[in-house]
């Protein structure tokens, strides 16, 4: 299995080696302008160049760890987390406890959906001039728009998967005597959760592309901001080191949200091998 | 005043359960009378449509009848409740709690001291072979080792009455005989009354002190008799033979006339 593992990572590695070695040699032979496309050696270098620190080592200053971590391309990938999961936590922190409510009570579902189903298909991009509006500049507008985009996808799941929990463990589970609580909290819950974690995972997902567009429009730091400050300048070497970033740190949430996924549904069936 | 000891564990009075479709009532049951005494093993036998289940459901409290009534010591059923543990056919354990967590349940429901439910789940796991499993999670157990654990979740509740709907059902000829030998020895050791549908002539005769021979809509009692043959029951007995084919005649007749309501039905259609 391991050893399996492995080889497929190996054998991932090949088309981007093989693109990135495409590229180089395009870029040497100067068959492309590198004002518009950059070497991705001059891309590598420049994401270098963007991660370390800007000032030498000052023991005065503060901690070496401190130090290590100012580098321009590393305080605006800690922005840009912070504010996925933030916002993150804000869309499906309310996301949840609605998304139950509707899936377990129709009078809530009839209550709630057609507001819902109206607002859901609004891209939350389109709330970018209410947001300013509302929230003025910086983090708070840029939270209000992951939050929003990280909601429904985990409303909807929630919704679902409640909807799909097996009547016979709700009978079973009354049979032992749960109370209305119980059943909701300890069986609903439960049952819901291989639901409810793939809307996280698509609710991430969403948080992660609003929050390039709210950082190029309402912030001044991060990585959506500094792909388009360089864009200023004509950067187009520190452009593409911004958007590698931003995929790299992308396939690290995501691994790390499979490992979760992993731990929380060991008991699924649908992930027996 | 002696009347609460003689009164029955079970006592069925007048049930009748209707259930309405969009342009038709279907009369499941119709006037079933029956007194369960204590600790006994009954075995509603009959077809399928015959209202075994729905008897068995209507006495768990799952469906009330639409007229009479069904009273557990003298109590009448008007939810379901743990006084009333049920076996499922499709097992019903909950596939995000280990084994454990799942015999464990309905004690926490009741509010028991935790030292005590550990105590008690272990003494019943190691009593039903299952003290190694006690970690894992439904989905790795066979079927026969799960519906062990069913049958765990219903004896930690310490109820009198055990319901079984089908329990046995899914599972392969050994397993099955095996969990019908294991039933018996917990019925004998915890003297529960148990009242278990099947549609199985062979098990309900391998199992019950009475069997209540179902017909096909709609459900009534066709027959209701003891069984006293010496257990362990050997069923190539010939006494055990004789009343396998008095059954079978008994259950073929109601099995036929569900086929031609069938026919008839699809004739319609």
């Amino acid at each position: 299995m391991a050893k399996n593992k492995h080889g497929g990572f190996l054998q991932g590695l090949l088309v981007p080696l093989v693109v990135i070695a495409v590229w180089e040699g395009a870029s040497r032979a100067g068959w492309v302008n590198p004002q518009i496309l950059p070497s991705p050696w001059a891309v590598l270098k420049k994401w270098v160049e963007y991660a370390t620190p800007m000032k030498p080592y000052d023991p005065e200053a503060g901690s070496w760890l401190a130090w290590a971590f100012s580098g321009e391309l590393v305080m605006d990938a800690i922005g840009s987390l912070y504010r996925v999961v933030a916002g993150f936590l804000i869309g499906a922190g309310l996301a949840l406890p609605l998304g139950l409510l509707m899936g377990a009570s129709q009078r809530i579902y009839g209550l709630m959906n057609l507001t819902v189903q109206v607002i859901r298909p609004i891209p939350p991009i389109a709330y970018i001039p209410l947001a300013i509006l509302w929230f003025g500049l910086g983090n708070p507008p840029a939270l209000f728009l992951i939050s929003l985009g990280a909601f429904f996808p985990v409303l909807m799941n929630t919704i679902a998967g409640v909807r799909q929990v097996d009547s016979i463990y709700l009978r079973a589970a009354r049979n032992l005597g749960a109370s209305q609580s119980t059943l909701f909290l300890r069986v609903m819950l439960p049952a819901s959760v291989p639901y409810i974690l793939s809307g996280v995972r698509i609710g991430i997902g969403t948080a992660f592309i609003v929050v390039i567009v709210a950082e190029m429009i309402a912030v001044s730091n991060g990585l959506g901001f500094r792909i388009m400050e360089a864009r200023e300048y004509f950067w187009s070497d520190k452009i593409i080191a911004g958007m590698i970033t931003i995929g790299l740190l992308g396939l690290a949430i995501d691994l790390g949200m499979s490992r979760l996924n992993n731990h929380m549904l060991r008991w699924h069936r649908g992930l027996e091998n | 005043m002696n009347q609460a000891v003689s009164s029955p564990r079970i006592r069925i009075e007048g049930v009748h359960k209707v259930f309405k479709t969009d342009d038709r009532e279907v009369v499941a049951l119709k006037d079933i009378n029956l007194d369960i005494p204590d600790g006994q093993f009954v075995c509603l036998l009959g077809p399928s449509g015959c209202g075994k289940s729905t008897l068995l459901n209507a006495i768990a409290g799952f469906a009330l009848p639409s007229s009479g009534q069904i009273t557990t010591d003298g109590r009448v059923v008007t939810e379901p409740g743990p006084d009333r543990g049920m076996v499922f056919q499709e097992y019903a354990l909950f596939p995000w709690m280990t084994v454990e967590q799942n015999v464990a349940f309905g004690l926490e429901i009741k509010g028991m001291p935790k030292a005590e439910i550990g105590q008690r789940v272990a003494q019943l796991l190691d009593k039903l072979g299952l003290i190694d499993f006690r970690t894992r999670f439904p989905k790795d157990l066979s079927g026969g080792m799960r519906q062990r654990v069913a049958i765990a979740r219903v004896l930690a509740l310490d109820s009198p009455i055990m319901l079984m709907d089908e329990p046995f059902g899914a599972l392969d000829a050994l397993t099955r005989r095996n969990l019908q030998d294991e039933l018996l020895r917990i019925w004998d050791e915890f003297r529960k009354t148990i009242v278990f549908v099947t549609h199985s002539i062979e098990e309900a005769i391998y199992l019950a002190d009475r069997i209540v021979v179902m017909t096909y809509r709609p459900g009534t009692v066709k027959r209701d008799m003891l069984v006293d043959l010496p257990r362990l029951r050997d069923p190539a007995d010939p006494q055990f033979n004789a009343l396998k084919r008095e059954l079978g005649q008994l259950v073929m007749e109601e099995q036929q006339r569900h086929h031609h309501a069938e026919m008839k039905a699809a004739a319609v259609d």
